[in-house]
């Protein structure tokens, strides 16, 4: 297959309809976490000012190369991972560089992020950043597990590791998704899915308005604005993954909307209902429930 | 100004010392120097032309992340201001636990000697353009405590204050009218706390010194 141009634009077109999206969607599930504690929560467009602030700001000071790089590997992450699987079933032109063993390429990259991101936060000499990683990436890797055997029980059901290929054999109606034909591994990713989201229970690592901020902790102006939008294009691409393994994929931009938030608001609503987890607590709690279950679903196929 | 060097010397883990490194090589570690930035603060004008700047100011002002930080017993009125009762975070008001990403310092009530230091220090590691606010009366004359020996009595000495709150204490509803001026100087272009601050830092600097006696850190950290 030749390489077509006009698949960059449509590539980034992608990147941009998926950043307004989670902007606006970040914003609207902020409002109902706010709502649920009886609060009327920030405004829609919050987060594009917020944006737009951190990224005009005048001065900014820097620790070294690599907390220069720190960021940019994080946002890699967030656009590699959307622009190697394909965001809309069916499409050839938004199926973007999606090619047959992408699977392994978007397990890489969920991880790559916050890889790039100790480098960076260490650079920054910070012990609350330290701390912060540390923190994060075992959070993260135990979360990973559930998740990555999850990926190899779909992989193995469906005998591909093409992630195209996984959302045509969902297709023809809601019992054919893998959430009716595997529902172990679909709920074992799930509580990955929890664990990686960074909301409650699983947000210690980036307590936002406390002392241990975590891994941004040295983190501002445009360095901060670029983490903030990966924050809004991250969790879009890995529930865009999610949803094309587990969920049935999406044949349109509006299907595509419906499920991406809903997926966002499973999130959301575990948020809202449960406290913290300290890390080791997380930890545990997903070698005990997470793993077992993956196994499970691994036994099912 | 009076010599206090001799009255409070350096704190010992200040001074320069010998360190083995896991690798068995020898280093001089000097944490006055190698733990903070010795360069004076510069002044960031405003570039652009007049309708970009004044679109930036706009999104300056509707975005003001505050310095979670309390220096007196004004900070207690800031906390209702993140609850269900008066909810400043649907005004664009938002805190933050650390300085590099907060852009408002709000100077909550009375500010002794000691506490003024880490202010300063707070406020030289945010990131420009910042912004300070100084709440209850204690920030503009001394307040009650007038007399006392330990305290501050004019902020705007020490630290370049765009907007006061008065009352002892002001209530939140008094603050959140004070977020909404402080909007306004910021949208006015009349906010520009970090330039006048690295104007006339030397000035800053001595009368800082003047009350911190036991200075033991760079005249500027960022």
């Amino acid at each position: 297959m030749d390489f077509q141009w006009i698949k960059v634009a449509y590539a980034l077109l992608t990147l941009f309809i998926v950043l307004n999206y989670g902007l606006l969607m970040t914003a609207v599930i902020q409002k109902m976490g706010a709502r649920a504690g009886r609060r009327y929560g920030i405004r829609v467009y919050q987060n594009y000012i917020d944006l737009l602030k951190n990224y005009v700001l005048r001065s900014k000071i820097t620790h070294g190369y690599m907390y220069y790089l720190g960021p940019v590997f994080r946002l890699t992450g967030g656009i590699g991972l959307l622009l190697f699987v394909p965001t809309i079933y069916g499409s050839e032109m938004w199926a973007n560089f999606s090619f047959s063993g992408d699977l392994i390429l978007a397990l890489y990259f969920v991880f790559f992020g916050t890889l790039g991101m100790a480098l960076g936060a260490g650079e920054s000499g910070h012990p609350l950043s330290a701390l912060g990683v540390s923190r994060g990436l075992s959070q993260v890797t135990s979360a990973e597990l559930p998740f990555a055997i999850a990926v190899f029980a779909v992989a193995l059901q469906y005998q591909t590791l093409s992630v195209t290929e996984i959302v045509a054999a969902q297709q023809g109606g809601v019992m054919s998704w893998t959430l009716f034909t595997n529902p172990f591994a679909v709920a074992a990713a799930m509580l990955g899915f929890l664990g990686s989201m960074m909301r409650a229970p699983f947000d210690v690592v980036l307590a936002p308005q406390e002392i241990p901020i975590g891994p941004p902790t040295e983190f501002h102006s445009a360095y901060l604005a670029l983490l903030q939008t990966n924050r809004n294009i991250f969790p879009v691409a890995k529930i865009v993954i999610y949803m094309n393994l587990f969920f049935g994929g999406a044949a349109s931009w509006p299907v595509f909307g419906i499920k991406v938030f809903l997926l966002y608001l499973v999130s959301a609503f575990v948020g809202v209902a449960f406290p913290r987890f300290r890390v080791e607590q997380s930890v545990r709690f997903f070698l005990i429930w997470g793993v077992p279950l993956a196994i499970v679903g691994l036994y099912w196929v | 100004m009076k010599d206090d060097s001799r009255k409070f010397p350096l704190r010992p883990e200040l001074e320069p010392r010998e360190v083995k490194t896991p690798d068995g090589q020898t280093i001089t570690v000097d944490p006055l120097r190698d733990y903070f930035c010795e360069a004076a603060p510069r002044v960031h004008a405003p570039v652009y032309v007049k309708i970009v700047e004044d679109f930036f100011n706009w999104a300056r002002s509707e975005s003001l992340w505050i310095l979670g930080f309390g220096t007196g017993c004004g900070a207690i009125e800031m906390r209702p201001l993140m609850t269900p009762r008066f909810d400043a975070y649907r005004f664009g008001i938002q805190w933050r636990p650390t300085p590099r990403q907060a852009n408002l310092l709000m100077i909550s009530g009375y500010l002794s000697v000691k506490t003024l230091k880490r202010a300063i220090r707070s406020y030289e590691q945010m990131q420009s353009p910042k912004y300070v606010v100084g709440l209850g009366s204690c920030t503009i004359n001394g307040g009650m405590y007038f007399d006392s020996y330990n305290t501050i009595k004019r902020l705007d000495d020490y630290l370049p204050v765009d907007l006061y709150i008065a009352g002892c204490m002001p209530r939140p509803e008094a603050l959140l009218k004070g977020f909404e001026d402080l909007k306004k100087i910021i949208r006015a272009g009349k906010a520009e706390g970090a330039n006048a601050y690295a104007e006339n830092f030397a000035q800053y600097k001595e009368r800082q010194k003047a009350v911190i006696h036991d200075w033991d850190m760079p005249d500027y950290n960022w």
